[in-house]
């Protein structure tokens, strides 16, 4: 089955010099356990691909329903050297959220 | 059990000026906590300092202690970070307005003075993003403070300070140097610092974990005009509430704090501090009551023997020019004009380091993850940035010539030629704790 991320998950995006960092949390707790599983760092550095420059760390907060992602190279250099208009990350979060997960139906809580 | 109240009314230099008051005013507090540095106004305040010794400091703080001032007199206190590069002439200027209250100033964190000195000692301050070394922007420096933690603050508070003023502290230690100096907490009560460290980073972006740019159910989010500041109730043990008072709007729940927790994070399970490293993996959220959320069950580790330094440099020069590109065919149009803009720019033999053009509307936000659309209107947005500020004075005569001489159904263009501005870029370096030495005095 697949599932607009936007669907399961809500997000937040900040940034840290040239490094956008999205935090992604599930709407539901029960949705946490296919994000943990699919929403993988190769799976959101693929999304990505030709808007960063930079590799994607990735780290889990079960506590909070939550995956961290930080996109390196993201900003065009970050903070006041930036020209983008999104020069502190602000809408990275959305973006991720355009990602679609394929998840075997049997998964789908 | 004792419950302290610190309530945060200001998220950046540039939040709204009566959140302050409205926070005071509104129920009850005990004390107000105002976070007014970001990673580049310590150099802003630099500059202004440069062209007046007596400037320096963020000076919306007077008129947030005169907003309040008769409730300081009724044993409010304030901790605020609006000292910036001139924390004793931000006192003076309080001062001015609230003649009879006693003021903490927390110095030592401003390194610009000691540059050379400790580079020549073997302090290397190289960029913690790239490793260059500081040599390779030494002589366009502007500012350099270390962020400094709560162990000064606490120790205002000690001494009877009703109002303290800081330079660079970290915007988390304003919140939890008022819980440990309330609670006694130690220097090596980890947990419990650890907790006053992700509360102060609930609440260091005012309203932004009680219901402001919350994602979660936005369109249910009641009453953002009058939207509550956050306050954070604490217990000696650690634990705390996150709420806001009755009556204003905005919301408190585990979806909102659980934004702000994730805004600007890193590695979660180390989330380095001048006092003490948190785990933000331990966190635990629970509802507890309309717009009350309970968090326990925070982790904290020994901090590291460094502290972060912010230095901000000169960059050269930028500047950003739009212009707005309307159906049939507006994004193609906007593509046409991006052409031929750099066509006449590389005609001129103007050179820049960078230039980057979006199409707002269309694909500024999100670049190629955008789905195609036929936009009604596009805007272009062309930025520059050089060392030559020539070149970037030249490319801002090039934008408005564009709506007689380039593609049609163009608009959008008033308000003159785009500003050149000088960058002024921020540079990230650690050094040894040991060599900053804060002091506090109470004037």
């Amino acid at each position: 089955m697949r599932i607009p991320l936007l669907d399961i998950a809500h997000a937040r995006s900040g940034d840290k010099g040239d490094t956008a960092n999205v935090g992604v949390i599930a709407l539901d707790p029960k949705w946490y356990p296919v994000l943990a599983k699919y929403l993988t760092r190769d799976r959101v550095a693929q999304h990505f691909a030709g808007v960063i420059t930079g590799g994607v760390d990735r780290y889990e907060l079960p506590n909070l329903g939550a995956l961290n992602f930080l996109l390196h190279g993201a900003l065009d250099g970050g903070g006041t050297l930036s020209l983008k208009t999104d020069a502190q990350g602000k809408v990275f979060s959305t973006a991720l959220l355009r990602l679609v997960l394929d998840i075997p139906d049997a998964e789908v809580p | 059990m004792k419950v302290v109240r610190v309530g945060g009314g200001q998220g950046f230099w540039g939040d709204d000026p009566d959140a302050p008051r409205r926070l005071v005013e509104g129920g009850p507090i005990d004390y107000l906590m105002l976070d007014y540095l970001a990673e580049v106004t310590m150099s802003i305040l630099q500059k202004q300092k440069e062209r007046d010794p007596k400037a320096g400091y963020a000076r919306d703080f007077v008129g947030a202690v005169q907003s309040v001032l008769p409730f300081v007199g009724r044993g409010l206190k304030i901790v605020a970070n609006a000292g910036g590069v001139n924390p004793r002439g931000c006192a003076d200027a309080v001062r001015g307005v609230a003649p009879d209250v006693r003021i903490g100033v927390v110095t030592g964190d401003d390194l610009l003075g000691r540059l050379d000195e400790l580079v020549a000692q073997g302090h290397q301050l190289a960029n913690m993003d790239t490793g260059a070394p500081l040599s390779s922007v030494r002589d366009r420096v502007l500012s350099a403070n270390a962020y400094i933690g709560s162990t000064p603050i606490v120790e205002a508070l000690q001494k009877g300070a009703q109002i303290v003023v800081t330079g660079r502290s970290t915007d988390t230690a304003l919140t939890m140097a008022p819980l440990r100096h309330e609670f006694g907490w130690g220097a090596t009560d980890y947990d419990k610092l650890a907790a006053g460290i992700v509360a102060g980073h609930i609440i260091e972006c005012g309203a932004q974990c009680s219901g402001g740019n919350c994602l979660y159910e936005w369109r249910e989010i009641p009453n953002l005009a009058d939207v509550g500041y956050p306050i954070i109730e604490g217990s000696p043990d650690g634990t705390f509430v996150v709420t806001k008072h009755a009556g204003t709007g905005g919301r408190v729940s585990v979806h909102t704090v659980t934004e702000q927790l994730v805004y600007e994070m890193g590695d979660p399970h180390s989330y380095i501090t001048p006092d003490v490293v948190a785990d933000f993996t331990t966190i635990r959220l629970a509802q507890d009551g309309e717009n009350r959320v309970r968090v326990s069950g925070i982790h904290g580790a020994p901090a590291t023997d460094k502290l972060k330094v912010s230095i901000a440099y000169r960059a050269g020069y930028k500047a950003v020019g739009t212009l707005v590109y309307v159906w049939p065919d507006a994004l193609e149009k906007a593509r046409v004009a991006d052409r031929v803009l750099r066509e006449r720019l590389d005609r001129l033999g103007l050179k820049f380091d960078k230039i980057l053009t979006e199409f707002v509307g269309v694909s500024a936000a999100h670049g190629p993850l955008t789905p195609p659309t036929d936009a009604p209107e596009v805007q272009m947005r062309v930025g520059v940035r050089a060392e030559n500020k020539a070149a970037v004075e030249g490319f801002s005569r090039q934008i408005a010539p564009l709506v007689l001489n380039g593609p049609p159904s163009v608009t959008g263009f008033a308000g003159g030629r785009p500003k050149v501005e000088e960058i002024v870029a921020y540079w990230p370096a650690l050094i040894d704790k040991r060599v900053v030495q804060t002091t506090v005095t109470i004037v």
